[in-house]
């Protein structure tokens, strides 16, 4: 997966958006925040939602729990 | 277009779920897809409000597509400027693609931003007719796609397998398509940004008239160019 390495940790690209979800957001304030090509920050959302690290409502993404700790795990 | 959020397994995404056995068409929806990249997986609809040059190439480590390569790499940040994102395809592995990308790093000291689909089962080759057979069955030809922000096929080009795309002439047409929809008018041959373009012809005579009088450079009737 992407949006987390070989090793079990965050990728570059996830750790930004992830960090970018501090408070909800949609994929085109991530991307405003990230410098991210939109594209990319809709298929790593995708892929963090689907790894449980965020969660998706109303069009709006928010880390899960599990995303802050895999977050602040490496800060 | 779906909703590019949307997180389930959609099986429309599926190259070999039930599209239509057809080929891409102008002015129809682009045949959506779920892809293996350099960049991740990329769904066709996470380009939704952007456009999209989705294009193939027969094969990596080879010197024709290298050099296409490079000249995409060096005209994605004029396309990004127009709001314009890259797609490369060929029916290689992931590890094959990030062995290129690395090597044309080495060897030309290129950078290569745009992601690259690893089709090795063919299946969004097959599903946008990018194999010739007449040429190869195994490699896909030199195809462009010219997807608009809102998934609808633009423009296709097709280039044989022994010659390179002259990528000056995708931002030509893409400047002409954008132009197009900004100012509902056509363009002629060779047109390049700033020349006069085209004003569609009259489809009544009351048109024909009001055409006329409207102060446009008109050779005749059917005829007509302005400044945009």
């Amino acid at each position: 997966m992407a949006c987390v390495g070989s090793n079990g940790e965050l990728t570059e690209s996830a750790r930004r958006m992830l960090a970018a979800l501090e408070n909800p957001a949609t994929p085109e304030q991530v991307a405003a925040h990230t410098e991210l090509p939109l594209f990319r920050v809709r298929g790593g959302l995708r892929e963090m939602a689907e790894a449980g690290l965020i969660e998706l409502s109303a069009g709006v993404y928010a880390s899960t729990q599990q995303g802050r700790a895999l977050l602040s795990a490496k800060r | 277009m779906p909703n590019p959020e949307a997180t389930s397994q959609d099986p429309s995404h599926t190259a070999a779920s039930a599209q239509p056995a057809s080929l891409p068409r102008l002015g129809m929806p682009a045949p959506l897809f779920e892809a293996v990249t350099t960049h991740g997986k990329i769904r066709l609809d996470d380009f939704h409000g952007n456009w999209l040059v989705l294009f193939s190439h027969p094969a990596d480590f080879t010197p024709v597509c290298t050099t296409e390569f490079i000249a995409f790499a060096a005209i994605a940040p004029e396309l990004r400027q127009r709001n314009v994102e890259l797609l490369g395809l060929s029916i290689d592995s992931p590890t094959s693609h990030i062995a290129w990308v690395r090597n044309i790093k080495e060897k030309f000291g290129i950078d290569i931003p745009f992601p690259i689909i690893a089709d090795l089962n063919k299946e969004i080759a097959t599903l946008y007719g990018m194999i010739m057979p007449g040429e190869s069955k195994t490699e896909t030809s030199r195809c462009v796609f010219v997807i608009d922000p809102n998934g609808i096929v633009r423009a296709m080009i097709y280039y044989p397998l022994t010659t390179g795309r002259n990528t000056a002439e995708i931002i030509r047409l893409i400047d002409a398509l954008q132009t197009t929809d900004k100012h509902h008018v056509a363009t002629p041959a060779n047109w390049k940004p700033g020349e006069k373009v085209i004003v569609p012809p009259p489809a009544t005579m009351e048109e024909v008239d009001a055409r006329l009088k409207a102060g446009f450079e008109c050779t005749d009737w059917y005829f007509c160019k302005k400044a945009v």
